[in-house]
């Protein structure tokens, strides 16, 4: 049941674009296609759910022990920035196919400050192991969800008639709104 | 003459936030009032000078290959000391700002800033650029907090001045994106324009 609610809230209620605030670099930059979008998606699943483990490692069984939890944000992201290299040269390997479909996106990644988020958020909600797997995983479901939604949606807005001033960034921002207002309504369910 | 040019680009020409679209996450996440925008913004440009002091004085130091994780390093040392200083002296601040200060690390601003203007540029210039682009994002933090608190309630900077309680959606998380949507439009409209 717990982790039932762990995960409607990260997906649903509190998403983590629209709700709050991390990752809005991707999804404003990568969102003009769908394939590109679920290909984002997937490189961010597999990175922020590897991340949230090994810093939840990292802080329980080395910051904590030795107290200093105050080098937590420097730990973290050298983590995250050498996880993700760590990670293109294995999928490189590994599976030549999906290094291919993910590739491009495993850079961009290391900056998304939607990793080092949700590695800090487990943290500061003191969920044990798999609760912090469960949530990771939801979180990045639901940065997949909004960023497929807001992409299927930019594909339609280029065949639209837009004031001039409005092309491109703007009028994302505001279909971006409108999406957050949407996602207003699941506010109370948990 | 040149450090002036150089100060001043980051508030029109080069704005991180309207123009250049950098470090849109805690643009968006902190802005729900004008005093916390300003707070976020002044922490950014610590950051900001201070890394690109230390980078310019140490990028012959470091080799080509390992340049972008040193820079991290640097940076986030600096985000650790924002983030020490904040709490032991600003804690209402440092707990509105909340998880947005560690995320001060992955601000594309700084690491950008670092990257393409400190580590080919001395000192001097480096401090002016820092400064100049840090007191732009500043400013557009303000002035986007600024339009959510007077829209969201009716106030400016804690100081009420419209009684009743204003429209809620844009202190809330929609209105960031729809307040921040119709200033970029704005200023497209007014660059736009032949001076």
């Amino acid at each position: 049941m717990e982790y039932i609610l762990i995960i409607i809230s990260a997906i649903f209620v509190n998403n983590i674009v629209l709700t709050k605030f991390l990752g809005i670099c991707p999804f404003i930059g990568v969102s003009n296609r769908i394939h590109t979008a679920v290909g984002m998606t997937g490189a961010v699943t597999f990175v922020m759910v590897v991340a949230t483990i090994v810093t939840y490692l990292l802080q329980h069984y080395v910051l904590e022990v030795f107290k200093i939890t105050f080098m937590q944000t420097i730990t973290f992201i050298l983590v995250i920035a050498s996880l993700v290299q760590l990670v293109e040269i294995i999928l490189k390997k590994v599976s030549l196919a999906l290094y291919q479909a993910l590739g491009i996106f495993l850079p961009l990644i290391t900056t998304n400050c939607a990793i080092l988020g949700v590695a800090i958020l487990s943290v500061q909600n003191n969920y044990n192991l798999l609760e912090s797997v469960v949530f990771s995983v939801a979180s990045a479901l639901g940065f997949g969800l909004a960023l497929v939604t807001f992409s299927g949606i930019r594909q339609h807005l280029e065949l639209v008639e837009v004031p001039e001033q409005m092309k491109g960034v703007p009028i994302a921002f505001i279909v971006a709104g409108l999406l957050a207002l949407a996602f207003m309504g699941f506010a109370g369910i948990v | 003459m040149k450090h002036w040019q150089n100060f001043t680009k980051g508030f029109f020409r080069e704005n991180a936030v309207f123009v250049l679209f950098l470090g849109l996450c805690p643009t968006l996440g902190v802005t729900n009032s004008a005093i916390n925008g300003m707070g976020m913004g002044l922490a950014t440009t610590f950051v900001l000078v201070s890394s690109n002091i230390v980078v310019s004085l140490v990028k012959n130091l470091i080799p080509d290959k390992v340049r972008i994780p040193a820079f991290i390093v640097i940076i986030a040392s600096f985000v650790t000391i924002v983030e020490l200083v904040m709490q032991a002296y600003l804690p209402d601040l440092f707990d509105e700002l909340g998880l947005f200060i560690p995320l001060i690390v992955v601000n594309c601003l700084i690491l950008g800033r670092a990257e393409a203007y400190a580590s080919r540029n001395r000192f001097v210039p480096a401090v002016v650029d820092g400064l100049g682009m840090g007191l732009g994002f500043t400013m557009a933090l303000v002035l986007l907090g600024g339009v959510r608190e007077i829209l969201g309630s009716g106030s400016l900077f804690g100081i009420k001045f419209i009684e009743g309680d204003g429209i809620l959606v844009f202190v809330l998380a929609p209105g960031a994106f729809l307040a921040l949507g119709y200033m970029i439009v704005i200023i497209n409209r007014i660059n736009r324009k032949p001076a």
